[in-house]
């Protein structure tokens, strides 16, 4: 493995991480909101605004790991995304200061009107941010992204595969969002775990249906990676459908089993096998990992850098998260 | 080394402008909040601290209000912040093309501390209720060392601008070869970083004093008033007289290492030696107008001499001139006479504290210190249009122009009164929140503050 390559699986690593936690969270504000009016939505919406709160911070700023990984480690590659996706780019960015705002704001004002219209901010642009996020992705496995940059602006990413792309993530995070809250409502919420688990239900099978389409889609519009997802790809694209029919099952049959392992592998095995169906390309089929790579001295500090989180970082987040569920934190103020 | 202008230049002017226009905006709105991430830990701490040594309710209450004052303006600074992550690329793209695998090896550090600091204020924030209360203490303190790591970390990338190296160049202006060490810890680095960490200090100790010193002045002389107005005025004062001899070493290097920005402004024209310093005015080719001048004096601060020759604009090639020689000039005196002033109200402070052990008895101490906050960050404002508008028109001095450096992507003027409108809706909704935050707490009652805690506190005396 050279040194590129490393750097590249540590990008996906970041994107992993992101996926999981930052996708969770996005999700979380899509069953905001969809929870439905006051007070019928009340209960859901307080659980989702207990178990964000101390986290969502902190899961976000994967995404600045992985934007500053790319630009440092893969300059072409971040600058061509750049030039050519910059209307979805801006567009996920826009939503990303309104959600963080609308969040901030809403659980500290009191007045009626003005949460709600916060509230309302921070659950639309939950479902926007990830979608706008999955149209890049898409152009990006599409190879709609020239390596020289300055692509189309609009027909690069406004195709069904993008589109496509960019509804499964608002689908993944909104499944991921509720297998977590159905954990969250195990710590004594009945009603509520129930609530979840008919969330998570429907959210599996839509993304189901979303990666069955996307299949499709995939074949036509971006065969490279088709063909090595079905390849290369095809270990993982099989554990991640055994995780998500596996979940499935649990769900259907009302066990107490865990569940997050199972959403989370899912997710995860189709991550990495994205990646392993794009290798060795950063832009397929334009630019590869080792003609984007940076000089080693900066892959080095790319790697010192991989080392403190996992040192410092990952441990950090650890007692965060153990905390958040000990519900040693708490969220009202 | 050579200046290397191997790419075209193809951006408009225009688009040039707004970009620039674009990223000044955001980056000034973002290092307000950045400032208070960086010291606002330190001050809640000494307050922590004293409230749980001394068993003081009131300094426990400060240290709380604080941290969840300090979770709205994080919030905001986040999402500015990765707003200015996503600008390098959507508004440099070229920038980080040529220079980010230079360039970005700072801001990878900087990540690490950005994520251990956003995980300990979630700790520390949400931990009050049900942590032991010095394993709160604790968890806040990685705070502090984060907030100086990550603007070492920012400010070294900068100070990388203004003074790269540590880079090697092919023929075609690629980066064959980098030197983190040297990237890192280039000439400006020392003084660009102490300069922005104390800034940091005293923008927020004197912002946090000016919220308690009006309500002093609206007649809440109440004890969590006068504790809320010393702790974080007592940091200011000692970051301002540091900051004045940071800042003139600063000022001294910059004329050696960056001279036409030195001479944009100090708006010296000829070169030579005995130049006079000017005190304000309007810089002009034929000379400064309107100026208070002292002969020989500048020349005298560079050097200790009136001998020293300092460079001039006219022998800077037309082409590499910063522009907008009297706005670098008005805001570098404006920088430098608030930061004389508040050394001033700290010389003030500290006098009458040394002989009574009290703040300054008349209003006009706390209506001086009332301004305090706001005139810190219009000198912190003013710092950094002297650094950045000085620079120009490079965007790497000497290797790459900031034209060079713009997206040829339209709607650049678009996306920036779309940043204006929704910036000024975060600014104006923030404000609001803190200042509701603020009246909820008063009308509960400042008398008849309990310890944040939960009762085990007793076990800690």
């Amino acid at each position: 493995m050279s040194k590129a390559d490393a750097a590249a699986a540590i990008l996906w690593v970041g994107a992993t991480f992101y996926a999981l936690f930052g996708g969770a969270d996005f999700g979380g504000g899509f069953w905001d909101l969809v929870a439905g009016w006051d007070e019928r939505g009340q209960r859901p919406r307080d659980a989702i605004q207990r178990s964000l709160t101390p986290v969502w911070e902190a899961n976000h700023v994967w995404l600045i790991f992985v934007l500053v990984v790319l630009w440092t480690a893969f300059p072409t590659a971040f600058s061509a995304i750049f030039t050519t996706l910059y209307v979805p780019i801006a567009l996920a960015a826009l939503g990303i200061v309104l959600r963080g705002a609308g969040f901030a704001f809403r659980k500290s004002i009191v007045g009626l009107r003005e949460r709600r219209a916060m509230g309302a901010t921070f659950a639309i642009s939950s479902v926007l941010t990830p979608f706008f996020m999955g149209t890049v992705v898409g152009a990006i496995a599409a190879g709609n992204v020239p390596a020289a940059g300055n692509g189309d602006a609009f027909s690069s990413w406004i195709q069904p595969l993008p589109l496509l792309i960019g509804a499964m993530f608002v689908a993944t995070g909104a499944y991921l969002a509720a297998v977590f809250l159905v954990g969250d409502a195990r710590r004594g919420d009945h009603e509520l775990e129930r609530y979840f688990e008919r969330r998570a239900l429907g959210a599996a099978v839509v993304a189901g249906a979303l990666a069955i389409a996307g299949i499709f889609a995939l074949h036509s519009e971006a065969r490279y990676v088709f063909d090595r997802l079905t390849d290369q790809g095809l270990p993982l694209v099989i554990l991640s459908l055994l995780c998500g029919a596996a979940l499935l099952a649990v769900l259907v049959r009302g066990g107490r089993r865990p569940l997050r392992p199972l959403a989370a592998g899912a997710v995860v095995a189709v991550i990495w096998g994205w990646g392993v169906a794009q290798f060795p390309y950063l832009l397929p089929t334009s630019l590869r990992i080792d003609q984007a790579a940076a000089p080693d001295p900066t892959m080095t500090i790319i790697f010192i850098v991989f080392a403190a989180a996992a040192v410092v970082v990952l441990p950090s987040l650890g007692l965060l998260y153990t905390l958040a569920q000990k519900d040693l934190l708490e969220s009202e103020h | 080394m050579p200046p290397l202008d191997l790419l075209p230049l193809a951006a408009s002017e225009s688009n040039l402008l707004a970009a620039r226009e674009q990223m000044a905006f955001t980056l000034g709105f973002h290092i307000v909040l950045s400032c208070i991430g960086v010291a606002l830990p330190a001050t809640m701490l000494v307050a922590n601290y004293l409230g749980l040594k001394k068993g003081d309710a009131h300094a426990l209450e400060l240290a709380k209000r604080w941290s969840k004052a300090m979770a709205v303006t994080f919030a905001v600074g986040a999402v500015t912040g990765t707003v200015l992550s996503f600008e390098f690329g959507l508004l440099w793209p070229q920038f980080e093309h040529r220079f980010g695998s230079v360039f970005g090896i700072a801001f990878a550090i900087e990540g690490i501390f950005f994520f251990v600091e956003a995980i300990f204020l979630a700790v520390y924030i949400y931990g009050w209720k049900r942590l032991r209360p010095w394993a709160h203490f604790w968890s806040g303190v990685p705070m502090v060392v984060t907030g100086i790591g990550g603007a070492f970390s920012v400010v070294a990338a900068n100070a990388w601008m203004n003074q790269p190296q540590g880079f090697t160049l092919n023929s075609a202006g690629e980066v064959v070869d980098v030197e983190p060490l040297k990237v890192l810890f280039n000439p400006a680095t020392g003084y660009e970083v102490a300069h922005m960490i104390l800034a940091a200090y005293m923008v927020v100790g004197f912002l946090v004093a000016s919220i308690y010193a009006v309500g002093m002045l609206k007649g809440r002389r109440d004890r969590l008033h006068r504790l809320g107005l010393v702790i974080p005025l007592t940091i200011a004062c000692i970051a301002t007289p540091v900051q004045l001899f940071v800042g003139d070493t600063a000022a001294r290097e910059i004329a050696s290492d960056q001279p036409a920005k030195f001479a944009a402004m100090e708006c010296i024209y000829e070169t030579g030696p005995d130049q006079t310093e000017y005190l304000g005015g309007i810089c002009t080719e034929d000379g400064v107008k309107g100026a208070i001048g002292i002969p020989g004096l500048n020349s005298f601060l560079v050097g200790w001499s009136t001998d020293t020759k300092v460079t001039g604009l006219n022998d800077i090639p037309d082409d590499e001139e910063p522009p907008a020689h009297t706005l670098l000039h008005l805001s570098f005196d404006t920088m430098v006479g608030i930061g004389s002033a508040l050394l001033g109200l700290a010389l003030w402070f500290g006098f009458v504290w040394w002989k009574r052990r009290d703040i300054p008895q008349t209003p006009w101490f706390l209506r001086a210190v009332s301004i305090s906050g706001g005139a810190a960050i219009v000198a912190l404002w003013c710092g950094w249009i002297v650094t950045e508008v000085g620079r120009q028109p490079w965007i790497v001095n000497g290797y790459m122009r900031t034209s060079e450096a713009v997206t040829e992507a339209e709607g650049i003027w678009f996306s920036f009164g779309l940043v204006l409108f929704l910036y000024a809706a975060l600014g104006t909704g923030a404000i609001l929140v803190l200042r509701g935050m603020s009246r909820r707490w008063r009308e509960a009652g400042a008398e008849e503050v309990q310890s944040p805690y939960a009762p085990q506190t007793e076990e800690v005396g």
